[in-house]
């Protein structure tokens, strides 16, 4: 089943001096319960393609549907939940109170927060942390708990921009780990974007490349790792030579060397 | 303990340059009464002691001042037209009623604002230009007029109060309603959250800390928009009219016990929205 579909979709940006083409002719498919990631320089639109899903940006061309809806139908149906490059905890809540957040302006009622709250906190790995305030947590730990929050209303769809984009390698290694566990006993959807190539293939069941100026897809990887991934897959030749394909698009899609002497 | 040192060194100096500027500003006077007396050679320490005990001094001595402000609020029955605390509460129910319509009028026209392109940009010039009138000026008309319509007393007194109070909040509230990050007010976007709970779940606890730094401000005004009020309507009682009593009969001493009354109300509704702050940043989570 298709969960998001793009077809010649495109965003432009007005500014003061001239359009800026953030997106152009992107074409893509993601099936439910697939894990796809996003990879490439800064200013490729991986980030603005994100929002485009979560109707956070608006296309000015081509169609793009999100369950077969149209992104704000999708976004009204709370059909996504996501996880930002911080982790965007409200300062004055606590974590528990942090994960309440959508099911309170989704009207759960107090019985049913509580049930999902213990859930999600349990899914995470962050039991015991619930009436903590997130200055009291780690960086690591705060990017759980906004995970875990973006899972507490369990939409099927889980988009997330460079959620470990700000953790140190071992924070982020630990964390990889957990999320592929996490996708495996929730079997929900995730676009996960990210600008680091071990990490997108470690992660993904389908790499997308893409490339800047403008920012367009050069190239659509399948993985062909096992769904079971320990940590010490990435020293198989198998996963070598998938890096290597995508640093090969990576290159191919954005001429590093000339545009940045 | 060396908290105390400091600012006890400080307060020590504060009152020694007192006494001693008593001495100087007070000595014409003195010599005067002294000649007219015959008294002739009088030792420093008793000259000192003299100007320290005018009757009208031009600048009353420390002791004089708190033994003013002692016979007229402990030494007095409360309902005694001299007593201090008798106008100190005057002053004070004015200044809190006025805060109060201050601080409200405040938050809705931030509100307002916030909410709205054609307010911020209509309303925000006049809201300005509100504090450029001086208010010594627009006191006496605001006061006499209302009484010539009827209302007199508390009402008019509390409404100078509010016109000094309502424009921190206003400034400190727009600022604070808009200080979400784009990601937050992103966050409420992705659950499709009405603008009633983005304001009541974000720009409101948001904007806390920014409402009692306001606050602070507003409240202290405020007492002085209710003294500048009193000043207007001598019947009416208050701090501002035993100030305007105290200068036209030289009362030194009463003028400086008045002062002295005002200041220290207002640190303390200073000290009680302090209070507040911190009881609602515990509240909130803050760091300890």
């Amino acid at each position: 089943m298709t969960v998001v579909s793009a077809q010649n979709l495109g965003l432009t940006f007005p500014t003061g001096d001239g359009d800026v083409v953030a997106l152009s002719d992107v074409n893509l498919t993601i099936d439910k319960g697939d894990f796809v990631s996003f990879i490439g320089p800064s200013g490729c639109g991986k980030t603005t393609f994100l929002r485009t899903i979560a109707d956070l940006e608006k296309p000015t061309s081509g169609t793009l549907s999100v369950n077969g809806m149209s992104p704000e139908e999708a976004r009204k149906a709370r059909a996504y939940g996501y996880v930002f490059q911080a982790a965007a905890l409200y300062p004055w809540r606590t974590i528990e109170k942090n994960i309440a957040l959508p099911l309170e302006i989704m009207g759960h009622s107090a019985a049913q927060q509580a049930e999902r709250i213990q859930r999600t906190m349990e899914l995470v790995n962050l039991s015991g942390f619930e009436k903590k305030y997130p200055w009291q947590l780690s960086g690591g730990m705060q990017q759980r708990a906004s995970i875990a929050r973006a899972l507490s209303f369990d939409a099927d769809l889980l988009l997330m921009d460079e959620p470990f984009g700000a953790l140190d390698e071992i924070v982020r290694d630990h964390l990889n780990s957990e999320l592929l566990k996490l996708w495996a006993r929730t079997e929900k959807t995730i676009c996960f974007v990210t600008h680091s190539i071990p990490e997108a293939v470690y992660l993904s069941t389908k790499i997308v490349v893409m490339s800047p100026r403008p920012g367009r897809v050069t190239d659509i990887i399948e993985s062909t790792l096992p769904r079971e991934r320990p940590l010490d897959i990435r020293e198989t030749p198998e996963f070598l030579a998938i890096a290597a394909r995508v640093r090969e698009g990576l290159r191919a899609g954005h001429s590093y060397d000339e545009d940045h002497v | 303990m060396n908290r105390l040192l400091p600012v006890l060194t400080i307060l020590i100096a504060i009152v020694a340059f007192w006494y001693a500027m008593a001495i100087h500003m007070n000595a014409p006077w003195q010599n005067q009464l002294n000649a007219r007396a015959d008294l002739v050679d009088v030792p420093f320490t008793e000259f000192a002691a003299q100007t320290w005990a005018q009757d009208k001094p031009v600048l009353p001595a420390p002791h004089q001042v708190v033994a003013e402000i002692w016979n007229a609020t402990v030494g007095l029955e409360i309902t005694s037209r001299r007593s201090l605390a008798y106008h100190g509460w005057i002053t004070l129910s004015a200044t809190l009623l006025g805060f109060a319509f201050g601080t409200a009028l405040g938050v809705l026209l931030a509100v307002a604002i916030i909410h709205n392109d054609a307010s911020d940009r209509s309303l925000m010039p006049w809201i300005i230009a509100s504090q450029t009138i001086p208010i010594l000026a627009i006191a006496p008309m605001v006061v006499v007029g209302l009484g010539s319509v009827g209302l007199t007393g508390l009402v008019p007194k509390a409404l100078i109060s509010m016109y000094l109070s309502f424009f921190p909040v206003v400034v400190g509230m727009v600022k604070g309603l808009r200080s979400p990050e784009a990601i937050q007010l992103d966050l409420m976007r992705t659950y499709d959250a009405n603008g009633w709970q983005v304001f009541w779940k974000l720009r409101w606890p948001a904007a806390m800390p920014f409402l009692f730094a306001s606050m602070k401000v507003g409240i202290a005004i405020s007492l002085i928009g209710a003294v500048v009020a009193e000043l207007s309507n001598a019947s009416g009682g208050g701090l501002g009219v035993r100030l305007l009593t105290g200068s036209y009969n030289g009362q030194t001493v009463q003028i400086w016990a008045a002062l002295f009354i005002a200041a220290g109300l207002a640190a303390v509704l200073v000290a009680i929205v302090g209070a507040a702050e911190r009881w609602v940043n515990t509240r909130m989570g803050a760091r300890a």
